[in-house]
């Protein structure tokens, strides 16, 4: 049995096919979608690639304008310099626990001053939360000038007291973000919860701690997660205050330099290339690309949690 | 009669020192008895005030809803008040450091900008009032100028460039088609990795142009038949590219965000009304995603300007800073740096608040 082929049926089901039912759901449209985001991302993805290729090729691979995209030798001789130059691992891990420090002394300090702003009504509160807002337009090289004399009247100068007693106040670099997630977190609780813990003679302590605090761990997460990148990537106000090589960026910053200490200039096969500087870069941006795959989507989240979009 | 005058001679006969020690008793009787009605009448009290401060808490007391401090004071507490003191005990550790971290330094940076100031190591800061010259010497110099008109010209085109691409990238990651995830991933990566060092190694390899763009006709003929003025902050701005596209990681999650909340009947709706995709987005998604665009163009500012390039305004203004001393005729000091400081908050304000009016129009909310 030949069934007969319906060519007008044939014609309208390839149309249905491709312009779907209200053109939105068909194939051009979303094929053409797919094409533009493809390329759009390649687009935003190529210094990466281009990062992390490039730090694989052989002195004469970059020379070679055939070849582009897979160097011809993996050369990890380029990543061996750049952990001698970098000083690692013992550098990570430094860099890691500085970081660790401050971003937790950020977050929980934040924590409180959001649960502040979020459960009490006080007189001037509107006025005192603009005013947070709007610190974060401030930079901190306006303050910089005068906050280097009030380090220096406390003799914390070049310590890593400079970073945290701004982060402990809820002061830090971009502490209004962090501040407004667990604002809007908080707000989202609600508060008959917090109403019958006081009827049942809780005091105010106990109540932030027993039921805000556990409620609000994700957003403790997305909070930590972004101070934490956002300190190891802070590299001005670091140097400026707690010193020149404290973190992985500002060894990086100083990466010609220090090469050129280890491997003097007139050395045989020791210059230093574009290769090896890209070797280093691909190293201090590591352990954020782990991390940010790890919790990937904490990060992607948390413009929800910020709840600027309004509810 | 006769026994009462007997008996006051017996003992002044008998004993002399008896008779004084008695008028002694008498004087000291009537003198004690002053003194204990004095005592009863003004220190007892205190005293019993101390024991009763012992035992009553008086420094401070809470009862029948009512504080009452040192006997004293005495405030009826509502629950509007305890809720007033819990806020401000919050808040009160961020209280303290805006007041020293923040509007101290701001506020003293300002007075510097007014002054010659120089760090001092037996005086500390040692100023000098000079009104405006700073200003009036940022204006004159011939290295911050450019600079300054530089950083203007380049907001002016990446800032509207940020905003239209962001729009773009999350009108089109909220259609509907597969793996929503991994787009956002790519398209946040940026934030996650630009940092200072790394930005500038991009940009001084060339990894920040688009790859095609250098050799094209059209970036020839905007280069040579601009004036310089316009053509350098462009030329810079396409050299740059991809780092300036970069600053959208946040914006695209803003914009997608605020899509995510538009209602789908809305745009049934429309479609049943006859309108086009096309229609829809210029009538529906984008008045939807408007009042968001103000957000971003500060959050795009602020993060443009706080990248700090090598020989940049604020790269200057710290080495003013810290090389600046009396006796050099290149580098002038704490009070220099804080002008520049405050010139290029003013500016970035400035072009803040002309964008935010002039993509969001008002807001009505």
């Amino acid at each position: 049995m030949k069934r007969k082929i319906d060519v007008g049926e044939l014609k309208s089901r390839l149309k249905r096919f491709l312009f779907g039912m209200k053109f939105m759901d068909g194939f051009i449209f979303k094929f053409v979608i797919y094409i533009l985001l493809i390329s759009f991302s390649y687009i935003y993805l190529y210094p990466i690639l281009y990062m992390l290729v490039n730090s694989f090729k052989t002195v004469d691979d970059l020379i070679n304008p055939g070849v582009r995209w897979v160097p011809t030798v993996f050369e990890w001789e380029n990543y061996s310099r750049a952990f001698e130059v970098l000083e690692f691992p013992q550098s990570i891990f430094d860099t890691t626990w500085y970081v660790l420090k401050v971003s937790i002394a950020a977050t929980v300090s934040s924590s409180i001053i959001g649960y502040g702003f979020a459960r009490f009504k006080f007189p001037g509160k509107k006025i005192l939360f603009a005013i947070m807002l709007a610190t974060f337009i401030l930079p901190s090289q306006v303050t910089m000038v005068a906050n280097m004399i009030i380090y220096q009247r406390l003799d914390i100068m070049s310590s890593e007291w400079t970073m945290l007693l701004p982060a402990i106040t809820g002061q830090g670099i971009n502490a209004a973000i962090f501040i407004l997630i667990f604002y809007q977190f908080y707000k989202t609780i609600p508060t008959v919860l917090m109403e019958s813990a006081e009827v049942d003679g809780a005091s105010q302590f106990r109540i932030f701690r027993t039921i805000a605090l556990p409620l609000a761990l994700p957003s403790f997460l997305i909070v930590f997660l972004f101070s934490f990148v956002w300190y190891w990537n802070e590299t001005f106000i670091t140097a400026l205050y707690v010193g020149g090589a404290v973190t992985l960026p500002l060894k990086l910053q100083a990466f010609r330099a220090s090469y050129e200490l280890l491997f003097p200039p007139g050395t045989a096969g020791a210059e230093l290339n574009e290769a090896i500087m890209l070797a280093g870069n691909m190293v201090t941006i590591l352990p954020l690309l782990v991390l940010y795959f790890v919790a990937q989507r904490y990060f992607t989240e948390s413009i929800d949690r910020t709840g600027i979009t309004g509810e | 009669m006769k026994k009462k005058q007997a008996t006051p001679k017996t003992p002044r006969r008998d004993f002399f020192l008896r008779q004084w020690l008695l008028k002694f008793k008498g004087f000291l009787a009537k003198y004690w008895e002053i003194f204990t009605q004095w005592w009863y009448r003004k220190i007892s009290p205190f005293f019993s005030k101390i024991k009763y401060a012992l035992t009553h808490n008086v420094v401070f007391r809470f009862e029948h809803q009512k504080i009452t401090i040192f006997s004293f004071i005495k405030i009826r507490t509502t629950r509007r008040r305890i809720y007033a003191f819990y806020g401000f005990l919050f808040i009160l550790i961020w209280l303290v450091g805006l007041a020293v971290f923040t509007l101290y330094p701001m506020f003293y940076s300002l007075y510097l900008s007014f002054n010659r100031a120089y760090y001092n190591l037996q005086q500390g800061v040692v100023t000098t009032w000079i009104g405006f010259q700073n200003f009036i010497n940022i204006a004159r110099s011939s290295i911050l100028l450019p600079l300054f008109s530089d950083y203007l010209g380049r907001m002016v085109i990446s800032v509207p460039l940020i905003i239209v691409f962001s729009i773009i990238i999350a009108v089109l990651v909220n259609n509907p088609i597969k793996m929503k995830g991994i787009w956002r991933t790519i398209f946040f990566l940026p934030v996650i990795i630009s940092t200072g060092p790394v930005l500038n190694e991009l940009m001084a390899q060339e990894a920040t142009s688009l790859p095609s763009l250098q050799s094209s006709a059209v970036f020839n003929y905007l280069t040579n038949s601009l004036s310089p003025l316009i053509a350098d902050p462009l030329t810079n701005i396409l050299n740059s590219m991809l780092m300036i596209l970069w600053y959208a990681g946040i914006p695209i999650l803003v914009f997608l965000a605020g899509l995510q909340k538009v209602d789908p009947a809305l745009y049934e709706a429309a479609s049943i009304d006859g309108a086009s995709a096309w229609d829809r987005f210029w009538k529906i998604t984008l008045p939807s995603i408007k009042p968001l665009i103000g957000v971003n163009v500060v959050y795009v500012v602020v993060s443009m300007s706080l990248y700090v390039q090598g020989g940049g305004i604020l790269d200057l203004a710290r080495t003013h800073m810290l090389v600046g001393a009396p006796d050099s005729s290149i580098w002038y000091g704490y009070g220099y740096a804080a002008a520049i400081a405050w010139v290029y908050f003013l500016l970035m304000v400035i072009v803040m608040a002309v964008f935010a009016r002039v993509f969001g129009g008002r807001r009505e909310r």
